[in-house]
């Protein structure tokens, strides 16, 4: 098997004020992957790339980058290494160009070789005519591309993107998503998101990681992820407003508001019998959609799992004399 | 990296700290300029004049090296501490984090850049005083050599302040109630001579003291203290705190959590 682009063993992070961010995490991202870190807020998401980035201290474990402990060697690994950050963090009274060309300069890159990389990368991310502007002036999604951009210069391995599309309209999302997927497919850039849109990571990567409370309570692929999926609930849009809720034997339903139905459906159940219950009730069905996202349905019901056992956990730990 | 990769690097950060402060010149270049302009008129010229002699040379001449030496103290300072502060601030600091630049390099682009400023206010001072005096140097190269060591010390100061504070009014701190006072008592307005001899015995603990004097050294061929004292005082100086602010720096000291 190749060297993972990433492997983290141990990995711990006691902040000073003595939370305990990460609990010891172990994680491997294979090279080549599109790979989605998923959590709620205050997980440990960004603490763990932080770290990975050099940004946050560690206070115990190993990191390798491609093979290389960054104990030893980190700045080789950070050759390998483009980070996007979830807060805008370039100078906002600098040139877009400037912003690029400077950060190929930290990596020893010569103009000469820099220009043109910023001129293909710009272009492509839609930001050449503005890179004589200040990127002040750029708007949040053009900024975001900006780091995108910034990171990609020294043609990294590995690029890591913590929540890089918050607050990108949805045609930007896409677009950027595109590129995202370009770059990994056409390039071989290995990819590491965390995002708080789980259709995003359902709809990119091929591998997650659930963390929570510090600790990863799931990391395995998104399709054996889906398969695991017990239950989704469907939202089914209706001719006419009902009176009452109606009965579908074998289904949970519930009355969303007059004209919309809310129906739980379990792994092995066919939608076929909600037709047929329905349609032999005089229920006209106009549309039909998911509820939510379904790896957010999965998500949800595994965070609100994990939070139950440690709260479960605490309260036994009271109770102990 | 190798040497390329380094100077390549260093190069980036010291072209991006020059243009910084060349952009906002009103800001930066300007104003030393007016206000050492100001002391030429009023203390040089009016002042100076009723005076009469300090150390056998007209008053005007006397102030002359000191306040250019403030010039070179003050902005090199301030230039380190207000950029170093605002990449902390907006988190542009996090660009050269992730990159694999050493520390030392991140330090070192940082001071030169200071050092540029520094310098170029003492030179932009230098040329206003043709205007009130004809500048002659004794010792041109010891002249040069003391206002960039001088130019560096004082821009890892800068640099380690900027790494401590956590708001902007810390960077102001520390010009304002300690480098303005050290200057001013540094001998830049009169001659140690003329203190008592407790006041200056206590002068001799102020570390400007002995760049402004070595500095005049360099103009007029006279100095309160010996040259070779005061050159060794301040590359220790150099040494100590570059190697404190380098310290600090690898162990993350107000950038890494």
């Amino acid at each position: 098997m190749a060297t993972p682009a990433l492997s983290i063993r141990g990995l711990t992070k006691v902040y000073g004020n003595g939370f305990h961010a990460l609990k010891g995490i172990d994680l491997d991202v294979q090279q080549g992957d599109f790979f989605a870190l998923l959590g709620p807020n205050g997980a440990g998401k960004s603490t763990t790339l932080g770290v990975v980035c050099s940004l946050v201290q560690k206070s115990a474990g190993q990191i390798s980058i491609f093979g290389i402990d960054t104990d030893r060697d980190f700045a080789r690994a950070k050759y390998h290494l483009g980070v996007v950050p979830q807060e805008f963090n370039f100078n906002q009274f600098e040139k877009v160009i400037d912003i690029v060309l400077a950060q190929a300069g930290y990596y020893g890159m010569s103009r000469s070789e820099a220009l043109p990389r910023a001129k293909r990368l710009l272009g492509d991310l839609g930001l050449w005519d503005k890179r004589d502007g200040s990127a002040r002036m750029l708007s949040g999604g053009m900024k975001r591309r900006l780091m995108i951009a910034r990171a990609l210069m020294h043609r990294p391995k590995l690029l890591i993107l913590d929540e890089p599309t918050a607050g990108v309209d949805i045609e930007l999302r896409r677009s950027m998503w595109e590129y995202l997927r370009r770059i990994n497919r056409e390039e071989g850039t290995t990819i590491i998101l965390t995002t708080h849109y789980l259709e995003e990571a359902e709809s990119l990567c091929r591998n997650v990681a659930i963390i929570n409370h510090g600790e990863i309570i799931r990391n395995t692929s998104v399709r054996a992820l889906l398969t695991e999926l017990d239950t989704e609930t469907f939202l089914f849009d209706l001719a006419a407003p009902l009176e009452a809720v109606p009965q579908i034997e074998g289904f949970e339903v519930q009355q969303i508001d007059g004209a919309q139905l809310a129906v739980m459906v379990h792994r092995g159940q066919r939608l076929n019998d909600i037709f047929a219950a329905l349609g032999e009730q005089g229920i006209e069905v106009v549309s039909m959609r998911n509820r939510a996202n379904r790896l957010e349905e999965m998500f949800v019901t595994m965070v609100e799992q994990g939070n139950a056992d440690l709260a479960r956990a605490a309260a036994a730990a009271e109770a102990r004399p | 990296m190798s040497p390329t990769q380094i100077a390549i690097a260093l190069w980036t950060l010291v072209h991006k700290e020059i243009k910084r402060f060349m952009r906002i010149w009103p800001q930066t270049l300007l104003p030393p300029s007016i206000t050492m302009t100001m002391y030429f008129i009023i203390f040089g010229n009016l002042i100076g004049s009723r005076i009469g002699d300090m150390d056998g040379f007209s008053y005007m001449d006397f102030i002359v090296p000191g306040l250019i030496m403030m010039a070179v103290i003050t902005n090199s300072y301030s230039n380190v501490a207000s950029s170093f502060f605002s990449n902390k601030f907006q988190r542009s600091i996090e660009e050269m984090m992730v990159s694999p630049m050493p520390n030392w390099v991140i330090l070192a682009g940082f001071v030169l850049g200071g050092m540029a400023r520094g310098l170029g206010v003492g030179l932009i001072v230098t040329i206003v005083s043709l205007f009130f005096t004809r500048i002659s140097m004794v010792h041109p190269l010891l002249t040069i050599f003391v206002v960039v060591l001088t130019s560096a010390l004082f821009s890892i100061g800068g640099f380690i302040n900027a790494l401590l504070a956590d708001k902007f009014d810390d960077i102001s701190i520390v010009p304002t109630f300690i480098l303005t006072p050290l200057t001013y008592l540094g001998g830049v307005f009169y001659s140690i001579s003329m203190l008592p001899a407790l006041w200056q015995g206590v002068s001799m603990l102020n570390p400007i003291l002995y760049m402004v004097n070595v500095f005049r050294y360099g103009f007029l061929g006279v100095s309160d203290i010996p040259v070779v004292w005061a050159l060794s005082a301040i590359v220790a100086f150099i040494v100590v705190l570059f190697g404190i602010a380098l310290w600090m720096l690898d162990r993350g000291k107000g950038i890494r959590s």
